[in-house]
């Protein structure tokens, strides 16, 4: 290799490397501030901001699911299934994706109760495609024992 | 090793590659074709519906393969902008600049249809997640590669210019790969892992197989083409072309 080759290539390895670690340095500073939503262990532990508009997401605990006997309002609990949770509730349409042990995110203000008051609800599809056709075989599969729910790859996916 | 150097410099030259890529770019376009044909047809027509989603998930076969090859794209210009940077290789200049419009418009189908997609599946078409917002970007890097080569007057400080923005631009591919990991977002982990057992039926997963290969294909197909095309407008007055046009 010429040498002017030799110089042009160690600038350009100079140049790609710099921006690399420039960016990873960034990235890593803003790690929380780059995801979308906190965790159910960000808003348990006092981490999310009470009285403003935040999101939040995690899995939709199999059983919390309340329809109000009144219009379109519902309660139901957010969690990780590693023991940090809280109760949400919102009034409105919910996606079709609005399943229980399903990911889920929501928008909207956390009271000082611990109470989420969501005004936005969006399901969070994971990666399984399951055709229609064998839901029977695979019936209990939206809530699969706790135990198994991370082998499932679910609690992975909703949290993340 | 002799063979390595020996297509690298062949692929370097343009005359070479004007001569021996016509026939690359019928068959590309040919296989191309054909497999999107089946892998659409198969996907939107005979695929069952999905558990969760429905008829939505028909968009995963065009979804899928468009960000895949969106991403692709862009690698083989950072390459090209490397090769370029440190040999002064026109052809490969020549690459970005055929291939830039070609990625904007591969990624900009990859957001359109995750947009319609999110509406029935989300709740919305758009969310700031990482791995949306770093798409976005993509595109638009493919947008600012077109956009900086016509800013700037000097055709080869103008090629420079392209060049160190499409390697420096590289670092955005591993961002929008990982944005699923390393970040929470809407967008949902990947379903295809290797070394893991696929996340999506075997229903699923071949029609999308034929779709992405044929995405490739017939992508491949439009970028030699265009390539082909760069090299005709750059190299108009050379001697080999005019013998080769008034040949053929």
């Amino acid at each position: 290799m010429r040498r002017v080759r030799q110089r042009r290539l160690a600038v350009v390895l100079f140049v790609v490397a710099g921006a690399t670690a420039t960016l990873s340095f960034a990235l890593l500073a803003l790690q929380e501030d780059v995801g979308l939503f906190y965790e159910p262990a960000r808003v348990t532990n006092g981490e999310a901001p009470l009285g403003v508009d935040i999101r939040a997401g995690g899995i939709v605990r199999e059983g919390s699911v309340d329809y109000e006997e009144e219009g379109l309002g519902v309660t139901f609990s957010i969690t990780d299934y590693q023991g940090h949770e809280f109760d949400v509730r919102y009034v409105g349409p919910l996606p079709d994706l609005f399943k229980e042990c399903k990911g889920i995110m929501v928008r909207g203000q956390l009271t000082e109760h611990g109470l989420f008051n969501a005004n936005e609800v969006l399901a969070k599809h994971d990666e399984n495609y399951v055709p229609h056709e064998t839901r029977d075989i695979v019936a209990d599969r939206d809530c699969p024992p706790l135990e198994t729910a991370d082998e499932a790859g679910l609690r992975t996916a909703a949290i993340r | 090793m002799g063979w390595i150097k020996r297509t690298f410099h062949r692929t370097g030259s343009p005359r070479w590659f004007f001569a021996g890529s016509r026939a690359w770019v019928i068959g590309l376009y040919a296989v191309g074709a054909s497999l999107i044909a089946v892998g659409s047809v198969w996907g939107l027509g005979f695929v069952p519906p999905e558990r969760l989603q429905g008829n939505s998930v028909r968009i995963l076969f065009i979804h899928a393969p468009a960000a895949h090859l969106a991403e692709a794209i862009y690698v083989a210009i950072a390459i090209a902008g490397f090769v370029f940077l440190v040999w002064r290789m026109k052809m490969a200049d020549m690459l970005i600049e055929a291939a830039a419009p070609i990625g904007f418009v591969v990624t900009v189908l990859a957001l359109a249809t995750g947009i319609i997609w999110g509406i029935p599946t989300w709740g919305t078409g758009w969310v700031w997640d990482a791995r949306t917002v770093s798409t976005l970007l993509l595109a638009f890097l493919f947008f600012g590669l077109v956009a900086l080569r016509q800013a700037i007057g000097r055709p080869d400080r103008a090629s420079r210019a392209v060049a160190l923005l499409a390697l420096v631009g590289v670092v955005n591919i591993p961002i929008i790969k990982y944005s699923v990991e390393w970040f929470t977002t809407l967008h949902q982990p990947p379903s295809i892992v290797i070394g893991e057992k696929p996340a999506i039926a075997p229903v699923f997963l071949m029609p999308l197989a034929v779709n992405v290969l044929g995405f490739y294909c017939f992508v491949a197909g439009v970028v030699i083409a265009a390539l082909r095309a760069r090299i005709v407008e750059r190299e108009g007055g050379a001697q080999w072309l005019h013998d080769w046009i008034s040949k053929s």
